[in-house]
């Protein structure tokens, strides 16, 4: 027992010391530059005007009515309007310039942002079909037996991989590939190299999953692919990281912003967990049962949370038109992210063979984690606060908004599900699978959408054809997770009880899960509704159905105008 | 990179160097340090290296996904009352030492199965029980394994494993009869059996008697 106290009261004070340091550091300034580095996502005359590609004018009229005209941030766009009296040649250079710069930065990544996001939505179908069969076959057993390839415990993890390899993946590459050169004011280099490497990944995602299906797979959980596979998987991660990592180089603005910080780190730690993790030969037994929850919730927190985290710290000040609450608090929870988030992945095997100090580690930096999450919660909070009505005339922010409200809602779960107390009930049982869903899809897949609504007709150059359909996927999406997410985490809170009851029979505690499970089909089927309502709108737009309402609006001074009242220089 | 900033200035840097210290940091804790504590853990004296057929079984049991349902990894008596369950006692890392790649699992959409050959030791049970689970528990959620199997109209022939299924469930001029596939996922099942002791009777001195005395 003293050891166990002795190492838990020392992982504590450790990061307790440790997040004292990152707060030191910071205020020195180590870590990163303060509020200038908030506003470079904006051009000179872009504060206070808002922006949203998927909103109609109609809603970008509103949108821009419900902005508080009061607050600080109008400060920057008079100090801007000031300048353009006295030196109004000067500004109309930078202006342009500004301008310039991203429509290089668009092009320039247009093609591989494209391609990238549209195999993430193939997935995204493929695999919402995969899991809501997997649901389905839990409370109708002898459902579509006769195919090997169908019984749940391969379409299941056909399911998990086509989500995180397939669409997670894809798309938070396709999303990092927009942002990069747009935040850097560069043009990506080497798109051809990256967009070789996005179709590499996604043909290793479908030789897995074809080889899960056959019955040939690794065994881990989220390792699943044949190492063999892997290697498509590394050469074309490869492909993709070394053009941002370059164009991260070469970068024309002086500050990294908060976002570049996420992708940048993400895309040092993914390939390190992954090669790490499917290395034939390497692991054995327990140590290999630590090693996959290293990996496996690595995955979330070092790869997929800095993607999703980055695309919310883009998109929630850009469609606000006003710069992210706090600077400091971003990188805060940027680096206490990356120091605890690394170190719980042991709350995975609490109770199961492996020694105390190791599942001690996990719940103290478990419960640590509390600390970015908050730091990014209050940020993203205080950006928004003032302006919830915002949220009516911009579909991006929605989706976005909701996405990083639910990370919050995961994260603090998540610390929750490690304390002993509560793990005992609900490890082993389907409270957890919920939770999973509550991550990947609640806050990452959201903030996806959000992001991709954005993105696209930026790529395009082409507005959404059926704006309505916007507001069908986000209202079947949010009704299905919700069905999904609160039944079956009752029914597996209910279930874990079942079981940790000597005098319960174990079946009950399976028959008793039966209505949550079926709860949980009618909300998958909601969720894979909507998703297919998304990729039709998707394919619409790329084969350029309906009406051009405004074409690719990049910086225009008579849009700005339209939209404010007020006259800018350009 | 801007022009006229030391080397320590630049942010890249700092994020290469502050995200790669951290991940060292973390996969050292997590997958070194277990490697080196690990790596000479001794097989318990009760348990046997897996023969080649319950190597292929565990395959077949790898290839059909059990691991999404059952865990190998019965708890604590203190935490959990998987013991009196009949799902054994709490393992230890020995119980493991053939066991590449692990399947400790993380669900228990059915029961632990790391002592299942102990539980139920009759390849007839396994073998009809993997056919159509419903025959032997009502209620079960398990699916049935079609793919495992041979459906043969009229006899057997010499040297098929039949599956001896509960009238209510075999249909009249049917057999069934098990692949290689099912009778080595069978004798890997019944391979699984960590009912030996975990720790080797300890030797009679001082310091050992004073030690069993703290354990609970």
């Amino acid at each position: 027992m003293d050891f166990t106290v002795g190492v838990l009261l020392g992982t504590f004070v450790l990061s307790v010391l440790a997040l004292f340091f990152f707060i030191w550091s910071m205020s020195q300034g180590l870590f990163g530059n303060g509020r200038s580095a908030a506003t470079v996502i904006f051009a000179r005359n872009e504060f206070g005007i808002v922006e949203d590609p998927a909103a109609t004018d109609r809603e970008k009229s509103d949108l821009q009515q419900a902005m508080d005209p009061s607050e600080e941030y109008y400060d920057y766009f008079d100090d801007a309007m000031l300048a353009a009296t006295r030196e109004r040649m000067a500004v109309r250079r930078r202006l342009r310039d500004d301008a310039d710069h991203r429509t290089l930065a668009d092009q320039s990544s247009a093609g591989v942002v494209g391609v990238c996001l549209t195999l993430a939505v193939v997935w995204l179908v493929l695999a919402s079909f995969a899991g809501l069969i997997s649901s389905i076959k839990l409370h109708v057993p002898d459902w579509w037996v006769q195919y090997d390839w169908l019984t749940f415990g391969r379409i299941r993890p056909i399911h998990l991989n086509m989500v995180a390899y397939g669409w997670c993946s894809l798309a938070g590459i396709g999303v990092a590939l927009w942002l990069i050169p747009r935040l850097l004011k560069k043009r990506l280099i080497g798109a051809k190299y990256a967009l070789a490497g996005g179709a590499l990944w996604s043909t290793g995602v479908f030789a897995g999953t074809v080889a899960i299906g056959m019955g040939y797979s690794d065994g881990l959980e989220w390792l699943e692919f044949p190492w063999q596979i892997d290697i498509l998987l590394v050469i074309g991660g490869a492909l993709v990281g070394f053009p941002l990592w370059l164009t991260l180089l070469r970068r024309k603005v002086e500050h990294l912003y908060v976002s570049v910080w996420y992708i940048g780190a993400g895309l040092l730690w993914f390939p390190v967990l992954f090669v790490i993790g499917n290395w034939p030969g390497l692991h054995f037994g327990v140590q290999q049962a630590t090693m996959n929850w290293w990996f496996g919730h690595n995955a979330l927190g070092l790869w997929f949370t800095p993607l999703g985290l980055a695309a919310a710290y883009y998109f929630i000040p850009k469609v606000l038109g006003k710069p992210i609450h706090s600077y400091n608090l971003s990188l805060l929870g940027f680096w206490a992210l990356a120091f605890f988030y690394s170190q719980v992945g042991g709350h995975h095997l609490i109770g199961g063979p492996v020694p105390s100090w190791f599942i001690t580690i996990a719940i103290v930096q478990s419960m640590m984690m509390v600390i970015p999450v908050f730091a990014v919660a209050v940020n993203q909070h205080m950006t928004v606060l003032g302006n919830f009505r915002a949220l009516f005339y911009s579909p991006t922010l929605r989706f976005v908004v909701l996405g990083a409200m639910m990370y919050t809602a995961a994260s603090v779960q998540g610390s929750l599900e490690a304390l002993r107390s509560v793990n005992t009930v609900t490890h082993f049982t389907h409270y957890t699978v919920a939770h999973a869903h509550l991550g990947l899809y609640g806050f990452f897949s959201m903030v996806m959408f959000g992001s991709i609504y954005f993105i696209m007709p930026r790529v395009m150059n082409w507005e959404w054809p059926f704006p309505l359909l916007i507001s069908l996927h986000f209202w079947l999406v949010l009704v299905g997770f919700s069905i999904y997410f609160v039944w079956l985490s009752i029914g597996g809170w209910l279930q874990g009880l079942a079981m940790l009851d000597e005098k319960t029979p174990f079946m009950q505690s399976v028959a008793l899960t039966l209505p949550y499970l079926q709860a949980r089909s009618i909300g998958g089927g909601l969720m894979t509704l909507g998703h297919l309502v998304f990729a039709a709108h998707f394919f619409a737009m790329g084969w350029k159905f309906g009406p051009t309402r405004l074409g690719a609006a990049l910086l225009e001074p008579s849009m700005l105008l339209r939209l404010t009242g007020k006259k800018v220089a350009a | 990179m801007s022009a006229g900033k030391s080397f320590w200035e630049m942010d890249e840097l700092r994020l290469v160097i502050g995200a790669m210290v951290i991940l060292g940091g973390a996969t050292g804790v997590l997958v070194v340090l277990p490697y080196l504590l690990l790596d000479n853990v001794k097989p318990p004296a009760g348990l046997k290296p897996y023969t080649n057929e319950q190597l292929v079984g565990r395959q077949t049991y790898i290839a059909n996904g059990c691991v999404y349902c059952h865990s190998q990894q019965p708890r604590d008596i203190k935490q959990a009352p998987d013991f009196a369950r009949g799902w054994g006692r709490a393992s230890v890392a020995g119980d493991y030492a053939y066991d590449t790649p692990h399947l400790l699992g993380t669900m228990r959409t059915g029961p632990d199965l790391l002592n299942i050959g102990a539980r139920q030791p009759s390849k007839d049970w396994q073998l009809g029980h993997l056919y159509q689970p419903r025959a032997y528990t009502p209620g079960s959620i398990m699916p049935p394994y079609p793919h495992l199997f041979e459906i043969r109209t009229g006899q057997a022939q010499a040297g098929d494993t039949v599956v001896k299924l509960p009238p209510a469930f075999a249909k009249p001029g049917e057999v069934v009869v098990a692949k290689p596939e099912a009778l080595a996922l069978v004798a890997y099942l019944l391979a699984l059996d960590r009912t030996y002791p975990a720790l080797p009777p300890l030797p009679k001195t001082a310091n050992s008697a004073e030690a069993a005395k703290e354990k609970p």
